[in-house]
């Protein structure tokens, strides 16, 4: 199945991360394993995944996690005909086929949670639960208001500061950098510009397909982030007929990266919950 | 050697740059008084009927969002010259395809003002510089390749006879395309692309299209043009590459004393000294390569911005991005660069900028075009080809 694989083992904390190659579309898509137990893929957000990234021990440790780098994202290739999280989707749906896996568990972070909620509205059955964290990915505020503030025309200080909670803490460190990893870190950006830049960090045809996802789903963001607003979230939420949504404390754009092991807390304790009346008897009226 | 006046019709009541973050995109047009702008339109226009008048050929283009450049219809005011003048070549650099929704409708406009001038159009087309990105919500991501498909299009359109075609390409689509009218020139008005990246140039000059570079001084001058010289050796063109292929856009200052024009062209330099624009408009993701921002963050510098710390006249001429002073200085310093960067057909000549009043502006373009411009014309003839080595045209003079 993935006979083009070359698997590299690195530990991290108690969690093994393996990398691989797979070709998918034919785009040679990275791909991180670690663990073991009910298959997660995860879906990373524009700043791209990281294996040392600190909520991976905690989701390794109960889950067998999946995680992509998306086309144009880490060292994943970018085929000419993709400009669109729809896209990414179907590579996605093509790429759980070749796992031989029939539902996952989905967590979307930011513009992650656009391609899951584009995943999830073509292929119901196959989310068995799903985690959004700060998405993106459709309009429901007014015409004449960004519903998400345009990242790309304010300085990267500002922009930090709509990030993250500790901006000083939580911004990447340029001069400790290596060549490669600024050479991802700026492709990423890049590739996120490609995905988002118009209709601007939205499909406007999604919002009319989120009714099909009939699985739980939680919608998180950090009570500091400046990107998803408290009110872009209830409102994404409400397109869905079983979610409902949550806050993390301390935390920005990114709660898995600021806030890693409350957040895991969170998103495991929701992902484990076997009964489907806990999640009705919270779930955020439409 | 061709000269072109050129003006970038500046709005420069503006208020100090400190109280704005830019100059470009999000500065707010309150500031811009219709009354004020109309008057500039009618002298900028003078302007450019003057330098007909004494022979010189006429120059725009076109931005967006910006107090630096109040021309966001370029083909609108390409209409009015084409009417007002009558002589002049009709030069637009350019048209900001990879900006433009619809080639189809370029080609149109075009082929329009082609027919309107009875055939003076020189049609330019753009990438666009990155503030255009924001003002045109248009993807910085994959403009090289949107900008070509679009221009490809676009000549197809001026040159197909038969009736409707279709194209369904990777950008743009189109069923039925069929313009009225066609272009005067035959079969199509000369085609102008500027550039500013040695792989760039060599694209063009694989089209042969004529390759213009704005403010790159020396080096990057001569890699631009060593990039075009070697994209037209490698498209089979043959090895001379003509002058009239290569055009160069500088601030020019001319006058008869030293002083009268030094102190002309300290006004030329607001075009680069008020360029306040923020690194978030600069440069947007995918505007450059991915390699080059990485150079960016570890704290390489535009030249051209770093340039603009510092400006001054002499450091200017020193660059090679403004030729100014008497008559003889500005030849040589025109010399000097044609010299170093290989030979150029094409004097694009950035003659008004900021406070520099219309009587300054039109003492600057008539000295050019009475004491400089006719030797430039007899020392570098238009059948001259480019890249030979630099002794053959200082043999010449």
């Amino acid at each position: 199945m993935t006979n083009n694989v070359k698997p590299v083992d690195d530990a991290v904390g108690s969690a093994r991360v393996q990398t691989t190659t797979i070709k998918i579309a034919g785009i040679d898509l990275e791909l991180f394993e670690a663990g073991q137990g009910p298959p997660l893929l995860w879906l990373h957000g524009g700043q791209g995944f990281h294996r040392n990234q600190e909520f991976v021990e905690p989701f390794a440790a109960r889950r067998r996690l999946i995680v992509p780098s998306h086309p144009g994202f880490g060292k994943s290739s970018l085929p000419d005909w993709l400009d669109s999280p729809d896209d990414i989707a179907h590579v996605y749906l093509e790429l759980l086929d070749r796992l031989d896996l029939d539902a996952v568990d989905l967590v979307g972070c930011s513009i992650g949670g656009w391609i899951a909620a584009e995943l999830a509205s073509k292929a119901p059955a196959r989310v068995r639960r799903l985690v959004m964290v700060g998405p993106v990915g459709v309009k429901v505020g007014p015409a004449d208001r960004l519903d998400i503030p345009d990242m790309f025309a304010m300085s990267q200080d500002d922009l930090s500061k709509l990030l993250f909670h500790d901006p000083a803490r939580m911004k990447p460190d340029i001069a400790r950098m290596s060549e490669e990893e600024l050479t991802i870190m700026l492709r990423n950006r890049e590739t996120l510009a490609l995905l988002s830049w118009e209709p601007w960090m939205h499909n406007p045809k999604l919002k009319h397909r989120l009714h099909r996802i009939a699985a739980p789903a939680l919608f998180v963001r950090g009570d500091s982030d400046g990107l998803v607003s408290a009110d872009y979230l209830q409102g994404y939420a409400r397109l869905l007929p079983n979610a409902r949504t949550a806050t993390i404390a301390a935390a920005g754009h990114a709660p898995h990266l600021e806030q890693p092991q409350a957040f895991a807390a969170l998103a495991l304790a929701f992902l484990d919950d076997q009964g489907a009346a806990g999640t009705a008897a919270r779930r955020k009226q439409a | 050697m061709r000269a072109w006046h050129f003006s970038e019709t500046a709005y420069p009541y503006l208020p100090p740059a400190d109280s704005y973050p830019s100059i470009r995109v999000s500065l707010p047009n309150r500031i811009y008084d219709p009354h004020k702008g109309a008057a500039l339109y009618d002298r900028y226009i003078d302007e450019w009927l003057i330098a007909e008048d004494e022979g010189v050929e006429i120059m725009l283009n076109e931005h967006h969002q910006t107090a630096t450049c109040v021309d966001p219809a370029a083909p609108l005011m390409l209409a009015a010259l084409a009417r007002l003048s009558k002589k002049a070549r009709l030069l637009i650099l350019g048209n900001p395809i990879a900006n433009r929704r619809q080639p189809v409708r370029v080609a149109e406009e075009m082929a329009m003002i082609d027919v309107l001038s009875h055939g003076r159009l020189e049609a330019g087309f753009v990438r666009g510089v990155p503030y255009e990105i924001l003002p045109a919500n248009s993807n910085p991501v994959r403009m090289n390749e949107r900008h070509w498909e679009a221009l490809d299009l676009i000549v197809k359109a001026w040159t197909h006879r038969d009736g409707p075609f279709s194209h369904e390409g990777r950008f743009f689509h189109h069923r039925a395309i069929n313009i009225w009218p066609r272009p005067y020139q035959q079969p199509h008005p000369p085609v102008w692309v500027s550039t500013t990246s040695p792989g760039g140039a060599a694209q063009v000059g694989a089209h042969g299209y004529v390759q213009a570079t704005f403010l790159t001084g020396f080096d990057a001058t001569r890699k631009v043009y060593d990039g075009y010289r070697r994209g037209w050796r490698e498209a089979g063109r043959g090895h001379d590459v003509p002058i009239d292929r290569l055009a160069y856009a500088a601030l020019v200052y001319v006058a008869q004393s030293e002083r009268e024009a030094h102190a002309g062209a300290e006004k030329l330099l607001w075009y680069i000294t008020s360029n306040k624009v923020p690194p978030h408009f600069a440069n947007p993701p995918g505007y450059v390569p991915v390699a080059a921002n990485v150079q960016i963050l570890r704290g390489a510098e535009n030249p051209l911005s770093a340039f603009g710390k510092r400006a001054s006249v002499e450091g200017a001429i020193e660059a090679g991005i403004m030729f100014a002073g008497t008559p003889d200085q500005v030849m040589a310093q025109i010399k000097k660069h044609y010299d170093y960067v290989g030979g150029f057909g094409h004097l694009l000549i950035m003659g008004q900028a900021g406070f520099l009043e219309h009587e300054e502006t039109v003492v600057g373009i008539r000295t050019f075009a009475r004491e400089v411009y006719p030797r430039l014309k007899e020392l570098y003839p238009d059948t001259l080809m480019s890249g030979v080595a630099a002794g053959a045209t200082a043999a010449a003079s």
